[in-house]
C-alpha cells in the first residue's frame, strides 16, 4: 500500500504546484474565454510541461515515457486542479495516450506513444453520443466494412479537446445493436481524414469540448485498436483510468476552492467581527475538511489500485470519483453561498470552480452513477 | 528464519493451543468489542459468561499478552510494535476473542505506563493485567459536560488525605467497577483549566454512592456517583496537583484513538447487504429489489471505504515514523457519525421486524439491531460531541478566529 506520498512524488508535486501558480494562475482561463480563443490553451507551455515529462509520466519507458503511475500522475493534475489549467493532458494521456497502451498492437504503441510521451501528438478519445450518458454500450455510430478496411459514420459529443486532437479514438458499432456490450470496435481517426467535421462546444465549466461528426469517413484495419467487437471492455479500462485523473483534478479544484473561502471566512467582517466567528460557517467549514480529507484517501486509494494492478481497482475508481463528484459539488456551492453576493458574480473566480466542479460531476458517471457500478461489481 | 518470522510462528502455535473453541467468534460474524457484552471486562464483580473465557485469560495474561506492549515487570509481554503487530494478527487469524478489555488496559492503564509513580505502576498495572480491577471514568458532572473544565467536584487537603466532595453523572459502568480516575478541583481560585487534578479513587471508599441510570437502549451501563467527603490518599494523584488538564488530554488521546479503533476495525461491513437480501430480496441478477436502499448501502459502504483508506494514511506515517497529519483530527467524528448512520440504516432494512424491544414475534438479532441502533446515538455525544470535534477542526486545524 502506498497512500502516502514519497519523497520523490512530494518533490514533484511541489514542483507541479510552482510551476501552476506562476505560468497558469485562474485569470488564464478567464482570458482564453473572453478573447475566443480558438486553441483554448498554450501550445508554449505545452511544450513546457513535455521538458518537465508530464505528458510521459503514465508512458512506460521503452516508449519514450518515464514509466511512472498514477500516483504521480496525481500529483500533477491535483496542482492543475487548483488553478483549472487547460492544457489537454486528460485528454491526450489518460483518453487517447491510454486507448493506445491498453488497445493497440506493437506497432502502433512503438509509433504513437513517443509521440504522446513528448507531447507532440495530441490525442483523445470520442465515446460518448447525445443521450448516451455514461455509458460505453450505447453506440449508434456505426463501421461497416469498406475496401481495406471500415467506412464510420456518426455523431459524438462532448469529445474533450476534440477541437485540437490530431487522433480521434472512436468508438463505433461493427455488430450488435444499441446497447449490446458486444459488438463495438475502437478505431483511430486522422482529424484531417475525409468525412470529419468538428464543431468546438462552448461548456458551462469550460473545459474544451467539440463535436465529432463522421462521415463514411474510411479508416485502415490498422486503425483498429483492440479486437473488432471487444471494444466496451477496452473503453471501460481507458475511462477508469482518465477517471482517476480527473478526480485527483477534482480534488485539486475543490483544495483551492476550500482554501479560497477559508480566506475569505478570515477577512470578511459583518456585524463588527469577521464571519469566521460565527460557529454555523466554522462547523460547515470543518465538515467540507472532513470531505477534502476522505476525498484525499479516495483518490489515493484508486491511484494505488491502478499502479498496483489490485483486483478491487474499478470498485475503488468508482468509490474516488463518486466522493470527490460529491465533495467538489459540496464545496462549490459552501463557497458561493459564504462569500454571499461577491461569490454570484462573474467577475469573482470562485464562480468557475462551481462550474468546473459540476461539469466535472457530470463526466465519466455521477456519484449515482458509480455507486449503482460500485454496488454491481460488489455483487449487489 | 528471522527472529519475526519465528515469533509467528511461536505464536501461532500457542494461540491454536491455548485459544478455546467457545473464545473465538463465529465464522462471519465478528464483534465489536467495544459494544460486545459477552466479553470480560474484569474486576472483583466480574461474572464469566463460561468457564472457558476465566482460562482464556488467565492464560493470555500469564503471558502479559493482555496488555502485549506494556513492560514485563508490570505485567505487560514486553512486546515491541511489531512484535504486539504480529501478536494481534494471529489473534485474527484464529478468531480468538480479546481475552480481556476495558478502561483499564485502555485508557488509565497507558497513562500510568507514561506518567504514574514508580510504585503507581507497580501498584495497579499488574492487577489491570490480570483483570482483577475494572476502572470507570469519572469527569462529567451534571454541570460540566462538553465544558469539562468547569467541573465542581472539591477536593480540599486534609493531613495525607484530600476529602472529595461533589457529583458525577454518566460514569460509565461505575457499578460494575473496582476503582474511579476522575478530575477534581483542587484549587478554585485560578483560570478553570489550572485548578483541576487527576486522581485515583477506590469505589469501595466510604462516602462513594452510585445510582444506575437507564439509557434510552434499555440498559444501564452508566451511573450518578456521588461523593460524600470521600477520604482519597495523597498518593494517589497522577501527574502533578493542578496539572489534572494535561493528564485528561494525554488520556482524551487514548480515548479517541479507541473509539475510532474500535470501529475501524469490525469487518460488518457487509452485514447491511446481507440483511437487506433477507428483509427486502433480490431481483434475478442477484441485486438487492430495492434500488433506493440499495444505492444507500453503497453510499455507506463508500465511506467506510474512505474512512479506512484515511486511518490506512495515517497509520503509513506512522510507519515511517511520522506524526499522525491533519486527517487523524476527523477519526472520532467521522467514526461515529458513520457508525450511526449504519445502525440506522440497519433498522431501516429490517423495517417493521426492528420494532421489537423483547419477547414473542422477534428474533434476537433483530432485538439486538433495535437496541444498538439506539445505542449508536450515544457515539458522536460520548468522548466529545461531534459538535465538539468540529469544533476542534475549524480552531486547531482550519485556524479560524474565535
Ligand atoms: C454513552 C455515553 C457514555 C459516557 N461515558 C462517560 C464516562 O464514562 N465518564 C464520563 O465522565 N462521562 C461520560 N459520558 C459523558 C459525555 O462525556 C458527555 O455527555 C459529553 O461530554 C457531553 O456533555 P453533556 O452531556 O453535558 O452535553 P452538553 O455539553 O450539555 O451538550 C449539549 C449539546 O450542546 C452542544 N454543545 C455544547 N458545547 C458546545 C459548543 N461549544 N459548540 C457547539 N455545540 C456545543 C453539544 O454538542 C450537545 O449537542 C458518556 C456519555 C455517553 C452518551
Amino acid at each position: 500500500m502506498a497512500l502516502i506520498l514519497n519523497e520523490d512524488q512530494q518533490l514533484l508535486k511541489q514542483m507541479a504546484g510552482d510551476f501552476v501558480k506562476n505560468e497558469s494562475p485562474t485569470s488564464r482561463i478567464r482570458q482564453i474565454r473572453e478573447s475566443g480563443d480558438e486553441v483554448g490553451f498554450s501550445r508554449e507551455l505545452w511544450g513546457r510541461m513535455a521538458e518537465l515529462g508530464w505528458q510521459g509520466i503514465l508512458i512506460p519507458e521503452q516508449y519514450g515515457g518515464l514509466g511512472m503511475g498514477y500516483a504521480e500522475m496525481a500529483c500533477v493534475l491535483e496542482e492543475c486542479g487548483r488553478k483549472l489549467v487547460p492544457e489537454p493532458l486528460l485528454s491526450a494521456v489518460l483518453l487517447g495516450g491510454n486507448a493506445v497502451l491498453l488497445g493497440g498492437n506493437e506497432a502502433q504503441k512503438s509509433e504513437l506513444l513517443p509521440k504522446v510521451a513528448d507531447g507532440s501528438l495530441l490525442m483523445t478519445l470520442a465515446y460518448q453520443e447525445k443521450g448516451s450518458r455514461y455509458s460505453t454500450s450505447q453506440v449508434k455510430t456505426a463501421a461497416t466494412s469498406a475496401a481495406g478496411g471500415y467506412a464510420i459514420s456518426g455523431e459524438k459529443v462532448l469529445v474533450i479537446d476534440g477541437h485540437v486532437a490530431d487522433k480521434l479514438v472512436v468508438s463505433a458499432r461493427t455488430a450488435g445493436v444499441v446497447d449490446d456490450p458486444d459488438g463495438v470496435s475502437v478505431f483511430m481517426v486522422d482529424r484531417e481524414a475525409a468525412g470529419v467535421e468538428i464543431v468546438q462546444q462552448t461548456t458551462m465549466h469550460l473545459r474544451n469540448s467539440a463535436i465529432v461528426r463522421l462521415h463514411d469517413v474510411e479508416v485502415g484495419r490498422d486503425a483498429l485498436l483492440g479486437a473488432e467487437g471487444a471494444g466496451v471492455a477496452l473503453l471501460d479500462d481507458v475511462i477508469d483510468r482518465a477517471t482517476v485523473g480527473l478526480a485527483a483534478e477534482m480534488l485539486g479544484g475543490s483544495l483551492e476552492a476550500f482554501e479560497m473561502t477559508l480566506e475569505y471566512l478570515k477577512t470578511r467582517k459583518q456585524f463588527g467581527v469577521l464571519i469566521g466567528t460565527f460557529q454555523a460557517l466554522k462547523h460547515r467549514a470543518a465538515e467540507m475538511f472532513v470531505e477534502l480529507e476522505l476525498g484525499r484517501s479516495a483518490v489515493a486509494g484508486a491511484a494505488q489500485a491502478l499502479d498496483s494492478g489490485a483486483d478491487d481497482a474499478r470498485a475503488l475508481v468508482s468509490v474516488a470519483k463518486a466522493r470527490v463528484s460529491d465533495l467538489a459539488v459540496l464545496v462549490g456551492y459552501e463557497a458561493i453561498q459564504m462569500h454571499g453576493g461577491i461569490g454570484m458574480t462573474d467577475e469573482h473566480d470562485i464562480g468557475f470552480y462551481l462550474k468546473r466542479a459540476r461539469g466535472s460531476e457530470l463526466t465519466f458517471g455521477d456519484s449515482a452513477f458509480h455507486r449503482a457500478r460500485f454496488a454491481t461489481i460488489q455483487g449487489y | 528464519m528471522s527472529d519475526l518470522e519465528s515469533f509467528r510462528e511461536q505464536t501461532r502455535a500457542w494461540l491454536e493451543e491455548n485459544c478455546p473453541q467457545s473464545m473465538r467468534w463465529a465464522p462471519r460474524k465478528r464483534g465489536n468489542p467495544a459494544l460486545a457484552d459477552d466479553l470480560v471486562w474484569g474486576g472483583k464483580k466480574q461474572t464469566y459468561p463460561n468457564a472457558d473465557a476465566k482460562v482464556w485469560l488467565e492464560r493470555m495474561a500469564a503471558k502479559g499478552w493482555t496488555a502485549p506492549t506494556w513492560p514485563r515487570e508490570y505485567g505487560g509481554g514486553g512486546l515491541d510494535k511489531a512484535q504486539a503487530k504480529i501478536l494481534s494478527q494471529e489473534m485474527s487469524a484464529v478468531r480468538a476473542k480479546p481475552p480481556l478489555i476495558g478502561f483499564g488496559l485502555t485508557m488509565i492503564g497507558p497513562l500510568l505506563v507514561a506518567n504514574g509513580s514508580e510504585e503507581q505502576k507497580l501498584r495497579f498495572l499488574p492487577e489491570i493485567c490480570r483483570g482483577e480491577i475494572r476502572w470507570c471514568q469519572g469527569y462529567s458532572e451534571p454541570g460540566s459536560g462538553s465544558d469539562l473544565a468547569s467541573l465542581q467536584t472539591r477536593a480540599v487537603v486534609d493531613g495525607d488525605d484530600y476529602v472529595l466532595n461533589g457529583q458525577k453523572v454518566w460514569t460509565s459502568y461505575a457499578d460494575q467497577s473496582d476503582w474511579m480516575f476522575c478530575l477534581i478541583r483542587t484549587d478554585p481560585d485560578v483560570p478553570k483549566h489550572q485548578g483541576i487534578t487527576f486522581i485515583l479513587l477506590d469505589m469501595q471508599s466510604p462516602g462513594v454512592s452510585v445510582q444506575a441510570i437507564k439509557l434510552i437502549s434499555g440498559a444501564s451501563p452508566f451511573c450518578e456517583t456521588f461523593l460524600d467527603d470521600v477520604r482519597v490518599p495523597r498518593d494517589q494523584v497522577v501527574g502533578a496537583v493542578n496539572d489534572g488538564w494535561t493528564m485528561a488530554k494525554a488520556l482524551l488521546g487514548h480515548e479517541r484513538t479507541m473509539i475510532s479503533d474500535a470501529f475501524s476495525e469490525s469487518s460488518e461491513r457487509n452485514q447491511l447487504v446481507e440483511l437487506a437480501r433477507t428483509y427486502i430480496g433480490e431481483d434475478g441478477d442477484g441485486k438487492i429489489s430495492d434500488q433506493v436502499v440499495r444505492d444507500k448501502i453503497a453510499q455507506l459502504t463508500m465511506n467506510k471505504v474512505c474512512f479506512d483508506l484515511t486511518v490506512g494514511r495515517t497509520k503509513e506515517a506512522a510507519k515511517i515514523g511520522q506524526q499522525p497529519g491533519p486527517e487523524s483530527s476527523i477519526f472520532k467524528y467521522y467514526a461515529t457519525e458513520l457508525n450511526k448512520d449504519r445502525h440506522s440504516m440497519m433498522v431501516s432494512v429490517l423495517g417493521p421486524q426492528a420494532l421489537g424491544w423483547e419477547g414473542e414475534g422477534f428474533e434476537q438479532d433483530e432485538l439486538d439491531v433495535t437496541r444498538s441502533w439506539l445505542r449508536s446515538r450515544g457515539n458522536s455525544i460520548e468522548g466529545g460531541t461531534s459538535e465538539v470535534q468540529l469544533n476542534i477542526i475549524a480552531k486547531r486545524v482550519l485556524g479560524l478566529p474565535e
